[in-house]
């Protein structure tokens, strides 16, 4: 069972908390949103989470000042 | 619009009523099936007695033998994303439940936020009630009590005229769509119905599970609708007379830009895209370029407009049939330059929403209007190509992937303009 980042897309200005929490997974545009580092285009707003990094993405998630983030299981 | 040099497989629309085959019977509820590909606009006129003397009556529908009937016909979505339509109304059944909060609802897409487009209006103003059919018929398969027709305001008043005429349609809510590029995206199609507000939304599962206030949702273009409507009356097997294997059917297609007679064809699915710029008076040597598939599509040159107009055959250009918008660009004209105003366009149609495609968009139109103006920058198509890259797959709709797309297209069909920009030339204009 993988898990998932979900970005979305429409809450996310760019606080960049989240690519500090999970520098490995994330890093930031030149306007500074994430960007998945190694996803293909169809993973980049649902970014598959590896298990080492499973409790930082819940700290991402949680601590997200937009609410911008969720982890979902596929 | 009557055109006297029809291509081969094409049926050119003229005026209502002349490409009535003849020798259908005009019996009401029994009449024969349409021969050839003229089918979706056989009525005399825009009326539904005209409607049910042309198609016959609507026919009773059983769920499982439309959905059946649908998947065989292979019959894809006909608002760009050509998804299957069976498999749409499958999981929306499947998703629905008899409580009120799983009561699904039907929407019948005729927004055309694409600018090229044309061939929604087309058929909201010349046969609307065989899209009524088709809304009511996939209502009834998916059983779904909420029914609305979302179009834009040239079809406003056609659509209401068609509505007021069927007491089978009382439940129908007509709503008016703004004329905004994204506005018919189906997540923003599901906001408009929902909140009122055309703008797409984030969403990690189908509509069909859970769209328009959490119940299951089914978003279909109008012509879908219409192809759905005679599917149901004629089955798989009529609908799949005409066209190719892969391609089955009639399509609507929107033949635009500097041709001598823009128009609206319903063609033979698979038909060269030669036939229908002939069909709207344009030679290939006239022109440079076809951007096929509207705005999010991808250029075909001149050379290669024998491809035909199916998924197959775009494939290796970026394009696909879409919304079946064919925009031709003269022989005269620079390819970077209309591409540019093409992606500034597109740029601006941002639906403000996404840092990506608010950030992203401008920036990427913004380098290539850079190379068409002149700029000799050997750096500006790795810059190009790398912002393409970078807006693809983050948005919460597919408006920056698209946009991506057609940027892309742009550099390798005029790689030639795009070299002799960096020397300081132009192709067509030395």
């Amino acid at each position: 069972m993988t898990e998932t980042l979900h970005i979305d897309w429409t809450l996310c200005d760019g606080r960049g908390l989240c690519t500090e929490l999970l520098p490995e997974l994330l890093g930031r545009d030149e306007w500074g949103y994430p960007v998945a580092r190694t996803s293909p285009a169809a993973e980049r707003s649902d970014v598959p989470v590896p298990v080492a990094l499973l409790a930082a993405a819940r700290d991402a998630v949680a601590l997200c000042p937009r609410q911008a983030l969720r982890l979902d299981r596929c | 619009m009557t055109l006297t040099d029809c291509p081969p497989g094409g049926a050119p629309l003229g005026p209502p009523g002349d490409s009535r085959t003849p020798g259908i019977p005009l019996v009401s509820g029994a009449v024969g099936a349409p021969e050839g590909t003229a089918r979706l606009f056989l009525a005399a006129s825009t009326t539904l007695a005209a409607h049910r003397a042309a198609y016959g009556d609507l026919p009773t529908a059983n769920a499982d033998s439309l959905i059946d009937q649908l998947r065989l016909s292979s019959l894809d979505g006909r608002g760009g994303a050509a998804f299957p339509v069976w498999r749409k109304l499958a999981s929306t059944r499947e998703h629905s439940g008899r409580a009120k909060g799983r009561r699904p609802i039907v929407i019948a897409n005729g927004s055309e936020g694409e600018p090229l487009s044309r061939k929604d209006m087309t058929l909201m103003t010349r046969a609307p009630h065989l899209v009524i059919d088709g809304l009511l018929l996939a209502a009834a398969a998916v059983g779904a009590p909420d029914l609305h027709l979302y179009v834009s305001a040239r079809a406003a008043d056609a659509a209401r005229l068609a509505l007021d005429e069927r007491p089978d349609a009382r439940h129908v809510t007509l709503v008016t769509a703004p004329d905004a590029f994204v506005a018919g995206e189906a997540t923003a199609v599901a906001n408009a119905i929902e909140r009122g507000v055309s703008v797409p939304r984030d969403h990690v599962v189908h509509l069909s599970e859970s769209g328009v206030r959490k119940r299951p949702t089914l978003v279909q273009n109008v012509e879908t609708l219409a192809q759905l409507a005679l599917i149901a009356r004629f089955g798989a097997d009529w609908f799949r007379s005409v066209g190719t294997s892969d391609e089955p059917g009639t399509r609507l297609v929107t033949v635009t830009g500097d041709v001598p007679a823009p128009q609206v064809l319903e063609v033979a699915g698979g038909t060269a895209l030669v036939h229908l710029l002939a069909a709207a008076g344009a030679g290939p040597g006239e022109l440079r370029a076809v951007l096929v598939g509207g705005y999010h599509g991808g250029w075909v040159p001149a050379e290669h407009v024998g491809a035909p107009f199916s998924k197959d055959g775009l494939r290796m250009f970026g394009a696909a049939p879409g919304a079946g918008v064919l925009m031709a660009l003269a022989a005269s004209s620079c390819g970077l330059a209309a591409s540019a105003l093409i992606a500034d366009y597109l740029a601006a149609q941002t639906a403000g929403q996404c840092g990506p495609c608010v950030n992203g968009l401008p920036a990427l139109a913004g380098v290539l209007r850079r190379l068409a103006g002149g700029a000799v920058d050997a750096a500006l198509p790795a810059e190009i190509a790398r912002l393409a890259d970078l807006v693809t797959g983050r948005g919460s709709c597919s408006h920056p992937d698209g946009t991506a797309r057609f940027v892309l297209s742009t550099l390798t069909a005029f790689a030639d303009d795009v070299d002799a920009h960096l020397h300081g030339r132009c192709v067509v204009n030395p």
